[in-house]
């Protein structure tokens, strides 16, 4: 907390306002567990197994459920760092008031992605869980699923805080949704990268999520790779990118 | 106005009178009719109108795209997987049987997703609910107006999206039309239980909640992506009980070229009863709200 500077009364600021809304903050939980649950039951039933790209040939649910960990681990973060920072950005002016502090534009960046990562981490620990109690989980690597998915989370948190720090009006939020929507379908979620048209399988290659599900699904099947580390790096470098975009955009917008 | 008073008697300059033949025209002096239901109406969907002008770009992703999108990864990625394993459900290609599930889920989280925030706009945030009521309009052409206005877009979206089913081989027959109309009866299934909710709400902090607990449980467990056979028997009384399941059985069969499935009626029935029983307590909350 101490090495976020200011930020850190940022994320205290969330806290104390999230009091009041933890109901729905407990229904964000229930989601990914109806998804796992309706896979197991459902189209895992009817795939039965799948052979993933290494070769390897594993129980449709198994499959699934470590995209739906990364799938969720971006929409959380997406959801805080897109609604919730445009409504504080535009509408309750908050920002405008914590730079009446000390408080620089880089410190209310890194707070609002700390606070989204909180949020993610949790959701992403109670995730695990289930997963691990319906049978999902296949390797003591798991118990690296949650760093995981605050890596994730940060990339997805950065770039989607730069992004709504150029949105004008609640319309553009289906841009939101027009980026996120194929990202969560065709990351190598459902169907493995084989089932792509080979001309396309590049253009998954550039999707964070892709790189997100690739890394949560080794993790889950303890098929560990030196590769992983560049999918790690490339979320890491996004993340890194649209914090320091946020942060400047933030400046420019409400100080001069 | 303003420059001359007003003139007792009639005009020492006749211009030219009204004719006759439009008898009861409000232009004339004397206590003008009242609107009509029809004219009533066109009025308010001249406003919903007027703000889908504005606004029609934002709902362009959500109409069309997301549809295109599901089509694609369900009908098509996962569908090659299904086929290869079970060689398809019910005796169907997974994309012909999954094309249908998808036109109603989508017509059911359109339908909610209308009648929830925008509700909540209308009714509480700008008023114009309330603005409306200062005109001759009463609750009932209010609720009606905005219920056509919703229906409308429904089915203009599900058109296009069984017209690019069809180009992506997930339709087979032309019964597959009458998915519009099962679409919309399915819509209005939703629209009118959270129009009452949205009646009755002061935040907008339920709604997010009907999306995670209600919308997301129903696409996922009602027959859009699989049969609610494969469900645990004590899970199978919340498809029947609800509205989702009910549309897409009658839309599934039509889509195959059977439009009465077994049961058609009874389907047909408790979408209809979803619609009847909810309009009636939509009016009353709106006039308990509204016009107390």
């Amino acid at each position: 907390m101490l090495a976020l500077g200011l930020g850190r009364f940022v994320v205290l600021r969330n806290v104390t306002s999230f009091r009041r809304g933890w109901a729905v903050f407990l229904s964000g939980f229930f989601e990914p567990v109806f998804y796992l649950f309706s896979i197991g039951v459902g189209l895992g039933v009817l795939v039965k197994t799948v052979t993933m790209d290494s070769g390897t040939v594993v129980p449709y649910a198994d499959f699934v459920a470590p995209a739906m960990l990364a799938t969720s681990a971006m929409n959380g973060a997406i959801t805080d760092v897109t609604f919730n920072v445009y409504f504080k950005l535009r509408h309750a002016r908050l920002y405008d008031t914590m730079l009446a502090t000390p408080a620089s534009p880089r410190d209310i960046a890194a707070g609002e992605v700390t606070w989204a990562l909180i949020r993610g981490g949790v959701y992403a620990a109670g995730f695990l869980l289930v997963a691990l109690a319906m049978g999902f989980v296949h390797s003591w690597w798991a118990l690296l699923a949650v760093p995981g998915a605050l890596v994730i989370g940060a990339a997805f948190a950065g770039l989607g805080m730069w992004a709504t720090t150029y949105m004008t009006s609640w319309q553009a939020f289906e841009f939101v949704f027009l980026v996120i929507q194929p990202l969560f379908l065709f990351s190598a979620t459902f169907f493995p990268l084989s089932t792509y048209p080979a001309a396309l399988r590049w253009v998954v290659h550039v999707s964070p999520l892709y790189h997100g599900v690739v890394l949560e699904r080794s993790l889950f099947l303890g098929e560990m790779s030196w590769s992983l580390a560049g999918s790690v790096g490339y979320l890491v470098v996004l993340g890194g990118l649209g914090l320091w975009g946020a942060g400047r955009r933030i400046g420019s917008l409400l100080l001069t | 106005m303003g420059a001359a008073g007003p003139t007792p008697g009639p005009s020492p300059t006749p211009g030219p009178a009204p004719s006759p033949s439009s008898a009861p025209s409000r232009l004339a002096a004397g206590p003008r009719p009242p609107l009509s239901w029809g004219e009533r109406t066109a009025g308010l969907l001249a406003f919903h109108l007027t703000l889908a002008k504005r606004t029609w770009r934002g709902q362009i992703v959500s109409r069309f795209l997301t549809p295109v999108f599901f089509l694609a990864a369900m009908g098509l990625g996962v569908g090659s997987l299904v086929d290869a394993a079970s060689g398809g459900v019910e005796g169907v290609p997974y994309l012909r049987y999954v094309v249908p599930g998808l036109v109603m889920s989508s017509a059911m989280t359109l339908a909610v997703s209308e009648s929830t925030w925008p509700v909540m706009t209308l009714l509480k945030w700008n008023q114009m609910y309330a603005a409306m009521l200062a005109t001759p309009q009463r609750v009932a052409d209010i609720v009606r107006a905005h219920w056509i206005v919703i229906a409308t877009g429904i089915a203009w979206a599900v058109a296009v999206f069984i017209g690019i089913a069809a180009i992506a081989g997930g339709v087979g027959s032309w019964w597959a039309l009458l998915g519009i109309p099962i679409a919309v009866l399915t819509a209005l299934a939703f629209v009118a239980p959270l129009f009452y909710v949205a009646a009755r709400s002061e935040t907008d902090e339920g709604f997010t909640t009907i999306f995670r607990l209600v919308v997301t449980p129903l696409m996922l467990f009602s027959g859009t992506f699989f049969p609610i056979a494969q469900l645990p028997g004590w899970l199978q009384p919340i498809p029947w009980a609800t509205p989702l399941w009910h549309g897409t059985v009658l839309a599934r069969s039509a889509f195959l070229g059977n439009p009465l499935p077994p049961w058609w009626w009874a389907h047909d029935g408790v979408l209809a009863a979803y619609v009847l029983v909810f309009h009636r307590l939509t009016l009353v909350a709106f006039r308990r709200r509204l016009a107390a």
